[in-house]
């Protein structure tokens, strides 16, 4: 089997596994990861959302060859107690969720989109998460944590 | 001499009144703290340790909350109905304020000082000349193992300081932080995977069924089959997919039960065999002054839970010991049918309960726990750990009932109602694991000795099930409130948040607003004008406040309100809906206003009542379970769409501050409300009435046709 390499939360990372199987599968299994959650299996919920490069993807329909070199960031890499991300911060501090499945898929594709704008408005986060089903309806406090982590990242 | 009378216990207390089984202090400084009541989302664990700190007199950090667990804990029922609060925030406040005069007591005694010289601050108990104790230095010398007297008063409210705060949730961090929490993150070394197959010919029984392929499959360790229950178990979550989808293609299937036309769900409801309940009646003899009666018929279709985890279980047999870890919201009611099914005692099993996502009722989370039991027999000494499909979830898992409800308001020559029948035809809204015969768990239907599954029952009042929320609140002279429990169920039904109380307030305020607005009568006044409970007043003056009721008008624009008192016992909510309908119909805002007594945290009311508002929303504008004549199709989020960021209305709550009332759960007290006044904003919108959900493009084309 050929062996899969990239860079994982900024650790070079080498996997010895069936290339077709989805990287959501080998980051919680092979890797002991339990930031990305699965959710639907069919690309639908975001709730397995990864950050590839710059952009937030689903990690459950993205077959482990493809991700051969890329720089993939998982919640795992976002931040930590110790150290958290602004947006990790926010969560917390708009009580962003009820059950919170849905959070580290909704925390990866806000984080991308910080990435990529940095001073976003409400309709831009609707938007950037409009892929990223929440069901217990927490939306609006997700909007303002992004928002608030926004403002923070920009303030320095 | 009269003997005093024994105190009331709460509830839960009067059911498990041994206080340790609440409570440990412990030497080293924390307090654990076990209430039978589990997390679900809602914020309920937090919610009890502010509670225990607060009576207790220690710092919230010190109090650690413990799983629920059939070893260990109270059992407390269901975690359900919003109801936490009032049965397990009410027993815990109970328990500590008797715990903190036990250590009082003591420290009484070792101090030398009267208990009402002493006071405690986080822990440590002073008196006068700072003579000092604490309950950790008391802790081993105190056994808490005795039962709850009762006649200790808990603090006032004045002196309560930690409830009433918007304390953060101590879930919260663990889940931003990719803290493993939830069931599904769970999987110890060693542990193996199972998949189950099901059918997707509703109904259909398992007949002949190769097992070769799935045997060829690598890692596959066991396949067991009972009768119709097959599963395979295997090394890897990878392996287990792969067994499962080759062991499918071996499968043959037979037979299976029609489903109703999805169309025609109205006839199909009101032609089934079906018991007849009178849930309630008011005056009697009809009035002779009726000039008309205004008949009007609404319904809503079936509803997932459609919960964003996949429902998932682990099981571990050691000889004739089973340890289950669940999502269940029933602990206790989840072994007695476990044992029930297994034919062992119930000593024989612990059930434990581990986070799953948010559920909003009965979806699959108790029968994925026989799934893994059932697995994990054939594997004796490993776990086991099954994970349903996103297409089991959205197919097996128990659905909210479609229901029917027909009212018939009786109007005199002034337009006042004096007459009100209201009926609905369903099935029923229960069919949980009740502690009853059958077991009501999945695969008990399918084992080769299998039990039958029954239509499912229906909960009674003053709670109600399908009749949740079906007697009217306003002061009709006389009224009539009937259900139709269906007695077949083709499509499998049970508790869904707010069981029939959408639909039956939709109903209810959906006919009140077109009395109202037939007779250019304020909808808001029209209410409050039948009314007297002053609390259910305040909600209504206070979103029409707040909302700025029947200011200008704008093309495209409405608003409508609702209002109920969710279970006519539980909290106060009314809702303003202003939608934009051009081509379709979007929720551009609400406004609530709701009375949930005591807020215990006000920021997790406010959650609770903002999550009720947007899932709403979702299931009035968006959500049915669609199905053909032999199979559910709604199998996926693009089947079964729900709301989208996107389509997120503006949420304003006005909390309506109740100190010193009883506290209310908040997670229901939405749903009916925001349906109705989202359908109410639509009519004033549109100027026409939709009154069957959900409220589609499609619909409203076909209103408008027909009016014009």
């Amino acid at each position: 089997m050929p062996q899969i390499r990239f860079r994982l939360n900024g650790t070079e990372t080498a996997v010895d596994a069936d290339p077709e199987r989805s990287l959501l599968d080998i980051l919680r299994s092979e890797l002991g990861l339990t930031g990305p959650h699965f959710g639907c299996g069919a690309g639908e919920c975001g709730t397995c959302n990864v950050i590839v490069g710059n952009r937030a993807v689903n990690s459950c329909d993205m077959p482990l060859w493809s991700a051969e070199g890329k720089d993939i960031t998982t919640l795992e890499g976002l931040g930590s107690a110790e150290r958290p991300h602004p947006l990790q911060r926010a969560f917390i501090a708009e009580q962003a969720m009820q059950c919170g499945y849905c959070i580290s898929g909704i925390l990866m594709s806000a984080a991308a989109l910080l990435r990529q704008n940095p001073s976003p408005s409400a309709d831009e986060v609707k938007a950037a998460l409009d892929r990223n089903l929440c069901r217990c309806g927490s939306h609006n406090r997700i909007v303002r944590a992004v928002l608030r982590a926004a403002r923070e990242m920009s303030a320095g | 001499m009269n003997t005093p009378s024994p105190p009331r216990l709460p509830v839960s207390l009067a059911a498990n009144p041994r206080l340790s089984s609440w409570l440990k202090i412990s030497a080293d400084g924390y307090v654990a703290v076990s209430p039978g009541k589990v997390e679900i989302g809602q914020g309920i664990i937090t919610a009890l340790a502010q509670i225990a700190a607060d009576e207790l007199d220690v710092d919230i950090s010190r109090v650690r909350m413990q799983r629920a667990s059939t070893a260990s804990s109270p059992n407390e029922g269901v975690t359900s109905g919003s109801l936490s609060i009032q049965q397990s925030g009410r027993a815990l406040r109970h328990v500590c304020a008797e715990v903190r005069r036990i250590f009082l007591a003591k420290a009484s005694d070792r101090l030398g000082t009267k208990i009402d010289m002493l006071d405690i601050q986080d822990g440590t108990i002073k008196g006068p000349g700072n003579v000092t104790t604490s309950y950790w230095e008391l802790a081993e010398e105190i056994s808490l193992d005795r039962d709850a007297s009762g006649d200790t008063t808990a603090k006032p409210v004045a002196r309560r300081s930690l409830v009433g705060r918007s304390v953060e949730r101590i879930d919260i961090p663990g889940k931003v932080f990719a803290q493993p929490r939830f069931i599904q993150d769970c999987a110890p070394p060693g542990t193996l995977h199972g998949r189950v197959l099901r059918p997707e010919i509703s109904g259909a029984k398992l007949g002949e069924l190769k097992q070769d392929s799935a045997y060829a499959v690598a890692g596959i360790v066991a396949i067991v089959r009972d009768g119709g229950f097959a599963g395979v178990i295997c090394e890897t979550e990878h392996a287990a997919d792969a067994a499962l989808k080759a062991l499918h293609g071996g499968a043959t299937w037979v037979g299976g039960e029609p489903l109703p036309v999805e169309s025609d769900l109205a006839s199909f409801l009101k032609s089934q065999p079906a018991d007849l309940t009178v849930i309630d009646t008011r005056g009697g003899a009809a009035y002779p002054a009726i000039s008309r009666t205004i008949r009007r018929q609404f319904s809503r279709p079936y509803i997932a839970h459609a919960s964003i985890a996949p429902s998932c279980a682990l099981a571990r047999w050691d000889g004739g010991r089973i340890h289950v870890w669940t999502h269940s919201q029933a602990i206790y009611l989840q072994r007695i049918d476990l044992a029930r099914v297994l034919g062992l005692p119930v000593e024989d099993i612990t059930v434990e309960h581990m986070e799953g996502a948010g559920c909003y009722g009965h979806n699959g989370a108790d029968d994925v726990a026989l799934d893994a039991v059932l697995l994990a027999r054939a594997t004796q000494g490993r776990a086991v750990r099954v994970q349903w499909s996103r297409a089991d979830e959205m197919t097996h898992a128990p659905f909210g009932a479609a229901m029917l409800v027909e009212i018939a308001a009786d109007l005199d020559a002034r337009g006042e109602v004096v007459g009100w029948r209201h009926s609905i035809w369903g099935n029923g809204h229960t069919s949980r694991p009740d502690g009853l015969e059958p077991p009501k768990l999945l695969a008990a239907t399918e084992l080769k000795e299998a039990f039958p599954r029954l239509a499912a029952g229906n909960q009674r009042q003053p709670s109600g099930g399908a009749d949740r929320n079906s007697v009217p609140l306003y002061d009709f002279p006389s009224w009539q409130v009937e259900f139709h429990r269906l007695l077949a169920m083709p499509i499998r039904t049970s508790a869904l948040r707010s069981l029939g109380g959408q639909c039956n307030v939709f109903a209810i305020e959906s006919i009140i607003d077109e009395i109202a607005c037939e007779h250019s009568e304020d909808p808001a006044a029209f209410r409050l004008r039948h009314l007297r409970d002053g609390r259910a007043r305040a909600v209504i003056e206070a979103a029409t406040k707040r909302a700025t009721w029947k200011s200008e008008r704008q093309p495209g624009i409405g608003h409508g309100l609702g209002f109920a008192r969710y279970k006519n016992t539980g909290a106060y909510c009314a809702v303003v809906a202003e939608v934009e309908a051009i081509g379709e119909v979007r929720v551009k805002k609400l406004t609530l206003a709701a009375d949930v007594g005591e807020a215990i945290n006000p920021d997790g009311v406010r959650n609770q009542l903002e999550g009720g508002a947007i899932q709403a929303t979702s299931w009035a504008l968006k959500e049915q379970v669609r199905f053909d004549r032999q199979r559910i199709t709604s199998t996926g989020w693009s089947s079964y769409p729900i709301i989208r960021f996107s389509e997120i209305p503006d949420i304003d709550i006005v909390l309506i501050p109740r100190p010193d009332q009883e506290p209310l759960g908040a997670g229901e007290a939405a749903l009916g409300p925001v349906t109705a006044a989202i359908g109410n904003a639509v009519f004033d919108a549109l100027g026409v009435r939709i009154r069957d959900l959900p409220i589609t493009r499609e619909r409203l084309v076909d209103l408008l046709e027909n009016a014009s």
